[in-house]
């Protein structure tokens, strides 16, 4: 069930360059069904920006109703919500959308968990939960530099982490691609920008690979159509799905990305 | 409350003025699970054509000052579909839908508009001559003031609901199009589209919407929206349904007074689900402040002449 709640801001800080880490209180936290889930905030009560912000939930507190998010503060939607302090009410719709299957992997598999940058975030509950179900969780995150690093620690908690870097400031040099093709999994879980989504749904597509995919949204709940992306490579074929309310999480092959 | 709010206009018993916009409710099911539909005064359902589309590709949408701008394309799943599932599943509530009609070629139109016309819960349609965003056909219906009206005279032959036609405002005279459509037989006007407009990227130099241009709404548009309404309603004789940016009970009653008799409130649902039901409950509550007993009362007062109108004190 989608709500529209005065959420109250617990904290928020800036846990590495530009990128923000934002908790607030709201009810509907038991409404989360999965990881990968996400909201829509207004960041303002005035027509600019106009529209909601949508930003993925990173982890879950169900015992004191909380939630967090990880953002980059990038346009002026996220510089406003950058700025708002404890104690403040934001206007969030959520939870939207459907999350990363945790049931497809079982006790004792191997599950690979790929983020690139401000992707990296919806990845931490994710392995959270699968933590929780005995499942061996191995991370790879990619970054630009060395100052948008963030999170190795809590991941390292987890598992096995590795962390790389587009300038080889930080970790290995190069991209996540260039890690997984020596590691050993059962199923990969990945969230991040398109061209790595489409790498890895090229090398890896015939294992169980779930993606996380972002598009421009309108209205966050399936209604305007502005997050279609083709579920078909046949042209002649017009069947679609929705980022929003079908995804954000598609298995490889079901859309074309 | 809501005999304050009652509209009767060609083809519909409005419980009040209040409607979702076309294309930016879908077919009414993703906000059925925030309110009961049956409290708006009716739904002006997504664009049909006659085959399904899939529309343009993405980004589809960009976001500019108190705006934004949509490029999505018609996408919509066809004919057929919309009249054996969206029809008949939003004919579980009580609340009349026009349906939006749209295509590429006269024969498109006309073959959607006497079909969902039948359909039980279709109340009127709204001829769709100015959508922005498709490529052939749609822009002449809509710019040129001889084609439309012809369009409107085939499509009423047809319709066996009345027929309401959406203007576009990238025209120049406003006015002489809606005349047109008015002598080609249209039973009302909805106004208006959006305006044509673009956004670069500010990093590749290029446009940020894979269309390149879209339409602009919200409510950067409101301004541009009640001095058109202003004009037309007093050149033509035929009711309009007012659009552009309306979010509030107070852009509601501004619409009226400009010469609206019911409105249509479309990019708002993005920022606000709710804001429908929220209009419909601060309206009566507006119209106490203002001192009128009947909405119908504002409609028109920017034009009409001092006196013709009872005089109210808040």
């Amino acid at each position: 069930m989608i709500k529209k709640e005065l959420c109250k801001i617990i904290s928020q800080e800036e846990i590495a360059k530009d990128i923000f880490q934002l908790t607030v209180e709201a009810e509907f936290v038991k409404e989360i069904k999965a990881p990968g889930q996400f909201v829509h905030i207004r960041v303002d009560k005035s027509f600019d920006p106009l529209l909601r912000r949508p930003i993925s939930i990173s982890s879950v507190d169900s015992k004191n109703s909380r939630f967090t998010m990880i953002y980059r503060k990038e346009g002026k939607g996220t510089s406003l919500l950058a700025e708002k302090g404890p104690g403040i009410l934001l206007d969030i719709l959520g939870p939207l959308g459907n999350g990363f299957p945790v049931d497809e992997v079982h006790e004792g598999e191997t599950a690979l968990l790929v983020g690139g940058g401000i992707g990296v975030p919806p990845l931490y509950e994710l392995s959270k939960q699968l933590i929780a179900k005995g499942i061996k969780v191995v991370h790879v995150l990619g970054f630009q530099t060395e100052s948008a690093v963030f999170y190795e620690k809590e991941f390292l908690e987890n598992g096995e982490t590795y962390i790389t870097t587009v300038d080889g400031s930080y970790g290995s040099k190069g991209f996540v691609t260039d890690i997984i093709k020596d590691l050993e999994f059962d199923s990969l879980y990945t969230c991040g920008p398109t061209p790595m989504l489409k790498a890895i749904e090229k090398g890896y597509g015939h294992k169980k690979v779930f993606l996380s995919l972002e598009e421009r949204m309108g209205c966050g709940v399936g209604a305007c159509f502005a997050c279609v992306c083709n579920s078909s490579s046949d042209i002649n074929d017009v069947s679609y799905k929705k980022v929003c309310s079908d995804g954000p999480v598609f298995r490889a092959g079901e859309v074309l990305i | 409350m809501s005999s304050r709010l009652n509209i009767e206009l060609p083809g519909l018993t409005l419980k009040n003025p209040i409607m979702p916009a076309s294309g930016c409710f879908g077919f009414g099911r993703e906000y059925s699970q925030f309110y009961d539909l049956s409290k708006l005064g009716a739904i002006m359902i997504k664009a049909t054509t006659v085959e399904p589309r899939f529309g343009n590709p993405t980004p589809r949408v960009a976001e500019t000052s108190s705006g934004m701008l949509n490029a999505i394309g018609l996408q919509n799943p066809g004919l057929e579909k919309v009249v054996s599932h969206e029809l008949p599943w939003l004919s579980q509530y009580d609340v009349p839908i026009i349906a939006n009609v749209a295509g590429s070629l006269e024969e498109d139109y006309i073959e959607v508009a006497s079909q969902i016309s039948k359909a039980s819960n279709v109340h009127a349609l709204e001829l769709n001559i100015s959508c922005p965003n498709v490529k052939t056909g749609g822009i002449a219906f809509g710019t040129i003031p001889e084609v439309a009206k012809q369009l409107t005279r085939k499509v009423k032959e047809v319709s066996e609901v009345p027929v309401y036609v959406k203007l576009s405002p990238n025209v120049t005279n406003i006015v002489e199009m809606a005349k047109a459509v008015e002598d080609g037989g249209a039973d009302g006007l909805t106004m208006i589209n959006t305006l044509v407009g673009m956004r670069l990227d500010l990093k590749t130099g290029k446009p940020i919407l894979a269309n390149r241009t879209g339409g602009l709404s919200g409510p950067a548009i409101k301004p541009v929206a009640l001095r058109m309404i202003y004009e037309v309603s007093q050149a033509v004789g035929i009711p309009i349904i007012g659009m552009g940016g309306i979010e509030s009970a107070e852009d509601v009653i501004e619409f009226f007074y400009a010469g609206a008799s019911a409105v249509a409130v479309g990019t708002a649902n993005f920022v606000d689900p709710f804001v429908c039901p929220t209009i419909i409950e601060e309206l009566p509550i507006l119209l106490d402040q203002l001192g009128y007993e009947h909405i119908t009362e504002c409609r028109g007062r920017s034009w009409q002449e001092h006196g013709q109108l009872t005089y109210h004190r808040a």
